[in-house]
């Protein structure tokens, strides 16, 4: 086919803009394995699991590098929250979908889009103003583990829900005429045959829940209290790798800097390995409705 | 078959009606609270009161939007930040907007459809669109600021929000062109028109609504956002004199004030306000024009 310069301009130009965003993610991958490197080869992939504290101010030879109660507190938090948001999220989406009336599903609706809407910084406000102070009433000293696991739910929240909500609408009619023409009770009809049929969409719903609620970090910094130490119950503080970085990048030099990137590295893997989770997920779930 | 309800049905029937009033609770006390503490601000105080106290509320309002920050922020206004924010958003959208459109373009107009390269872009940009924000900022800090040598500056946290907000406004911009129908990009190759202007003449005055959506909705991503820029942008609360001094965005006036500064609240909460107000602008907005593209998709289909 004939192309004149300017054609041909033009498509150098396009490739040339997709080959640069494509490269993005290889090249965010790149800087962050490359500036924690000198954790990895001074400090030892072993240190970060049995060094006595997380004293990294210091360099290599001296400074204290246990992430373990850092990451506990990554993990307790997240898990903490996807196990309050999965349940309340999804059967929030069946009273969308099943059970409310046209219009208050619709205004229900609106309100989680808005809630999706708030920026982490003000949701941690809130967090530290009003939920803190309620907290500490009950069991000092309210900036804790509890706290941020309640905040950290009403944020994955929107992302359950709507994607939960989506994978129903998404569900063929026929099943919810089939369970009709049977007789089934609301009940029945939502947990024997509308739920197995939206399985692989719940569980990536849930799962993009527990990627947000990984990544999570100003709420998070501004409400769990911060120190690292392994938490003995669910009133004590904790800190989270995404707070770590958040504090400590500042004022990080050396090694220090290197095990916060160390720290994002670990965090990119976890939220890598949830992915493809949810794409093993999606596509087992394709070959059970073909 | 029985068709009396079990207790575990009575059970589910129950605990689906009742799971939205915590969700939604909560939030509204959220919002509530929000409004009640950010305008309290803005209210003359009682001795004060005399003359038109909504031409003062409305003074108050100008005068914290424009005034600088006083003792960290404790008093006086946003004025600077709201300046380096607008000029973290323009560096941002100024560098995406055209990477995210060129992608779009060669992503659904000029690779085939299954072409590797192609599938390998959008599994590189849908990968990108679930990196956790703090790793765009600790990114933005070793490649920006220490690589390209730009320091803490509003620079280096533009240039980490476009890489951010890129797979978002990518997305939105193929959703405009898929609602141009193929029948005029035949009707164009039959009329013999070159690529350049089936693009330019076509394309994209037709796809203009799916773009502006996706910058939109980039620009209130990029205005939430706080942790990719501390490390970036920094922390100064001066009026920034360009692009390479260090500007603190709101979202990062709003973490400063309510966890490092003593008494900052009430300023903390007024400028979280004017920042969830703007968002619901932007989105409102966004919401707006979707419906009318979506119409239009209808319309053609």
């Amino acid at each position: 086919m004939f192309q004149s310069n300017k054609d041909r301009l033009l498509t150098a130009l396009v490739i040339g803009m997709a080959a640069i965003a494509g490269s993005i993610v290889v090249i965010i991958a790149i800087f962050v394995v490359k500036e924690s490197i000198p954790a990895m080869t001074h400090i030892g992939g072993s240190r970060f699991l049995t060094d006595e504290s997380w004293h990294p101010a210091d360099d290599a030879p001296r400074g204290q590098f246990n992430l373990l109660p850092i990451l506990l507190g990554t993990v307790l938090s997240s898990m903490g929250a996807i196990c309050v948001a999965a349940p309340l999220g999804v059967l929030s989406a069946v009273f969308c979908q099943f059970y409310a009336p046209l219009r208050v599903a619709r205004w229900y609706r609106m309100i989680i889009e808005l809630m999706a809407g708030v920026p982490s910084v003000v949701f941690g406000l809130w967090g530290l103003v009003v939920l803190v102070p309620i907290v500490a009433s009950i069991h000092p000293p309210g900036q804790s583990l509890f706290t941020g696991i309640i905040i950290l739910t009403l944020m994955i929240l929107p992302t359950v829900v709507l994607l939960t909500d989506a994978a129903f609408s998404s569900v063929s009619h026929s099943y919810r005429q089939g369970a009709a023409a049977l007789g089934l009770s609301r009940a029945t009809t939502v947990l024997s045959v509308m739920i197995p049929a939206a399985w692989s969409g719940i569980v990536t719903a849930v799962l993009l829940g527990l990627v947000r609620a990984l990544g999570e970090t100003m709420a998070v910094v501004m409400v769990c209290g911060n120190v690292v130490r392994l938490p003995k119950g669910l009133f004590d503080p904790v800190r989270t790798l995404t707070g770590t970085i958040a504090l400590e990048m500042g004022y990080a030099r050396g090694d220090h800097r290197a095990s916060l990137f160390f720290c994002g590295m670990v965090l990119l893997i976890l939220v890598a390995v949830l992915v493809a989770s949810i794409e093993i997920a999606n596509r087992r779930g394709r070959h059970d409705t073909t | 078959m029985t068709r009396r309800k079990t207790w575990f049905q009575f059970l589910f029937d129950v605990s689906v009606w009742l799971s939205p009033l915590p969700i939604a609770g909560l939030f509204l006390w959220l919002i509530g609270d929000l409004i009640l503490r950010g305008s309290g601000a803005f209210w003359p105080d009682a001795a004060e009161v005399g003359g038109n106290s909504v031409v003062i509320v409305f003074e108050q309002i100008i005068q914290f939007l424009t005034a600088a920050p006083e003792r960290a922020g404790r008093g006086g206004g946003i004025g600077p930040i709201l300046i380096s924010t607008g000029l973290i958003l323009s560096v941002c959208m100024t560098v995406a907007l055209p990477i995210g459109l060129g992608t779009a373009i060669g992503l659904s107009e000029f690779l085939p459809v299954n072409s590797r390269f192609g599938r390998l872009v959008r599994r590189s940009l849908d990968v990108l669109s679930g990196v956790p924000s703090i790793v765009f900022g600790l990114f933005g800090n070793a490649f920006f600021c220490r690589f390209l040598g730009l320091k803490f500056s509003i620079a280096s946290g533009g240039l980490t929000l476009a890489c951010m907000v890129l797979p978002l406004l990518i997305r939105s911009a193929e959703e405009g062109f898929r609602a141009v129908p193929d029948s005029q990009r035949q009707a164009a190759a039959a009329l013999g028109f070159s690529r350049w202007s089936t693009v330019f003449r076509i394309i994209l005055p037709q796809a203009s609504l799916g773009i502006v959506v996706g910058l939109i909705l980039g620009t209130g991503r990029a205005l939430a956002e706080t942790a990719a820029l501390i490390f970036t942008s920094g922390y100064v609360d001066r009026m920034p004199r360009s692009l390479g001094d260090s500007g603190r965005s709101l979202s990062i006036h709003i973490y400063d004030l309510s966890m490092n500064v003593p008494g900052g609240n009430e300023n903390a909460y007024a400028s979280a306000l004017v920042l969830v107000a703007s968002l619901a602008v932007i989105n409102l907005g966004a919401h707006q024009l979707m419906t009318r593209l979506l119409k239009r998709e209808v319309a053609y289909a």
